[in-house]
């Protein structure tokens, strides 16, 4: 592309697909501007004239309410609870068997291998009926244990880790043998520190994916004081324009979602890698 | 063998670099530990699950008992419900809305923004921050983007003195309004996905094909499009198995109504399961949804594999 344009120059095509993507990214933007100006604004004058957003006065009362009434403290520290341990669980599980894939041999290990990446290809929705019926007789919903183990699960770390630990020439872990150092020293000590861009960004992944997940934490945590943030938010969201005023709604949205947005801004390179990582496996 | 290298370091080194390589791969039992720990959620907590859940769609169960064998009865029950039908018929139709639009709108993205200029990066920022936001908060901005008198959609038609299209409860549109919603969530991936595979192109192609005097047209039609074939079948896929999961936005948006028009075969088997706690009906709607992505996922494992081997 760049090649051809610096030769044919800026035609009236490139004017017309600059056009579009400016398109495209204003209905990126503006539905989130949006968000932002109602949740400024106090709820009666927005449901006199919504067209009010567009001028002064702007309050944060909306933003006050949010912090001071609700829970979403309780649903953060729970949502922090639940990602960080299962980001941790998820970091050691996978890199030990990633290690002992890719580096050790013992027996069955190629039939194991194909087994865990056959777990790829399976759904939650495949499991979580099963799951939910055993985590009943085990007690565990309500609980972070609860929250937390079925992730534990995910071949995906695994998957990750294994290629990567490949990806390190084997004469390290030879030199590293001549010089009397155990397997586990030379896991911990040469080959770990190696993996830690994929550490990251396997960590982000999954940090990510477990405070964005929907599905099992409804399921699972039905007491208010063990709700998510993703299932605390989509339970006040109930009667919307009814109840507690549009306003409101839209304070806790940006609360919520400002953090991840500017982790986001941060982690860029590492988010990125990781979901297309994750999606091409 | 660790202990046979401590006690003779120097005969292992009279040998050669051979003779320990040999030794470190030989298959021993007690390596086996390394894979332990995650081997014992994946077979507890997926595995055992998954048998659990095909043995379970057999019964009629309720949480706390596996009740009675009733062979195929659930999956009777099921061809003969007109809402789990009425399910997939919507699932497909989610699919059909979104994922061609997502490997188009992607494949344009990344087509404009595959250049090296600052306002490229940021627009690429742009376009893959929304997928970092969870349902609960996309299908909250979608909402209020649709809900009439203070959305934004019926503020700017209210502009032009025109009434905005319900989104959420006409039924010809609300599946339509959901897959917009879906759409302005995942457009990142497939344009990500498209900017990767257009930077393995070699550069030097393109630079025969501008001394050949092509076009910007022709280039594109004769090497870029077939360069990125593979990604744009991948794509489709990775989609279609990402899409059949349809969940949150609809539970969230319309609580798959009017008339159960935009209930996903995973609200269906959130409804039977969870809210009915008829799991043996829940678990045979959810094995026939892993057979459908079975086959989308076998297809992608192909098409990487074919990518492979050429390579």
């Amino acid at each position: 592309m760049s090649a051809t344009a610096s030769i044919e120059g800026r035609a009236f095509g490139d004017h017309l697909l600059l056009a579009l993507v400016i398109l495209l990214s204003i209905v990126m933007i503006a539905p989130v501007l949006w968000v932002i100006g109602l949740s400024l604004k106090d709820n009666t004058e927005l449901m006199a004239d919504p067209n009010s957003v567009f001028h002064a006065p702007y309050t944060l009362k909306n933003y006050i309410n949010t912090v001071g009434t609700s829970s979403v403290f309780i649903w953060v520290r729970n949502s922090i609870i639940v990602s960080g341990g299962l980001t941790l669980g998820t970091l050691i599980l996978s890199s030990l068997a990633g290690y002992g894939f890719a580096r050790l041999n013992f027996p069955g290990r190629d039939v194991l291998f194909v087994i865990v990446l056959f777990g790829l290809a399976v759904p939650e929705q495949a499991v979580l009926v099963a799951r939910h019926q055993i985590f009943s007789m085990l007690k565990f919903h309500n609980t972070y244990q609860g929250l937390i183990l079925p992730g534990l699960s995910a071949p995906f770390g695994v998957f990750l880790m294994t290629q990567y630990f490949k990806a390190i020439p084997k004469e390290l872990d030879e030199a590293a043998m001549l010089d009397n150092a155990s397997r586990l020293r030379i896991f911990w000590k040469v080959l770990l520190p190696l993996t830690l861009p994929a550490q990251a960004t396997l960590g982000i992944f999954t940090f990510l994916g477990a405070w964005n997940d929907y599905f099992w934490p409804l399921i699972s945590a039905t007491r208010k004081d063990m709700f998510t943030l993703t299932v605390g938010m989509a339970s006040t969201q109930t009667n919307f324009a009814q109840s507690e005023g549009i306003g409101f709604l839209m304070a806790q949205a940006v609360f919520a979602g400002a953090p991840i947005l500017i982790v986001y801004l941060f982690f860029q390179k590492y988010i990125v890698t990781a979901v297309s990582g994750a999606a091409v496996r | 063998m660790v202990d046979r290298l401590a006690t003779s370091p120097t005969a292992t080194l009279a040998v050669g670099v051979r003779a320990p390589t040999a030794d470190i791969y030989a298959p021993q039992w007690r390596n086996f530990i390394f894979v332990a720990p995650f081997l014992f959620f994946f077979t507890t907590l997926l595995l055992f699950p998954l048998l659990w859940g095909m043995w379970l769609s057999f019964h009629k169960a309720d949480t706390f008992s596996s009740g009675n064998f009733v062979g195929l009865g659930n999956y009777a029950r099921l061809y003969h419900d007109k809402v789990f039908l009425q399910s997939i018929w919507n699932t497909f139709y989610f699919a059909l809305l979104t994922v061609p639009t997502l490997a188009l709108i992607g494949l344009f993205l990344a087509l404009c923004l595959n250049r090296r200029t600052r306002t490229a990066a940021v627009l690429r920022t742009l376009f893959f921050s929304s997928s970092v936001l969870s349902v609960t908060i996309v299908t909250l901005i979608w909402r209020i983007v649709f809900i009439p008198n203070v959305g934004l959609l019926s503020t700017i038609y209210g502009w032009f003195g025109a009434t905005a299209p319900a989104f959420i409860s006409d039924p010809s549109l609300a599946m339509i309004g959901i897959a917009i919603a879906t759409i302005w969530w995942c457009i990142g991936l497939p344009m990500m996905l498209f900017l990767s595979a257009l930077q393995q192109i070699p550069q030097d192609i393109y630079e025969a094909a501008a001394l050949d005097n092509a076009n910007r047209w022709q280039t594109l039609r004769s090497i870029t499009l077939p360069s990125i074939k593979r990604t744009f079948i991948l794509v489709i896929i990775i989609q279609i198995v990402l899409q059949f999961q349809l969940f949150g936005q609809a539970w969230l948006m319309t609580r798959g109504g009017p008339n159960n028009l935009t209930k996903p075969i995973v609200l269906y088997i959130y409804d039977t399961a969870f809210r009915r706690w008829d799991l043996g009906l829940g678990a045979a709607a959810s094995e026939i949804l892993f057979i459908l992505i079975l086959v989308a996922a076998m297809a992608q494992y192909l098409v990487t594999r074919s990518r492979g081997d050429q390579a």
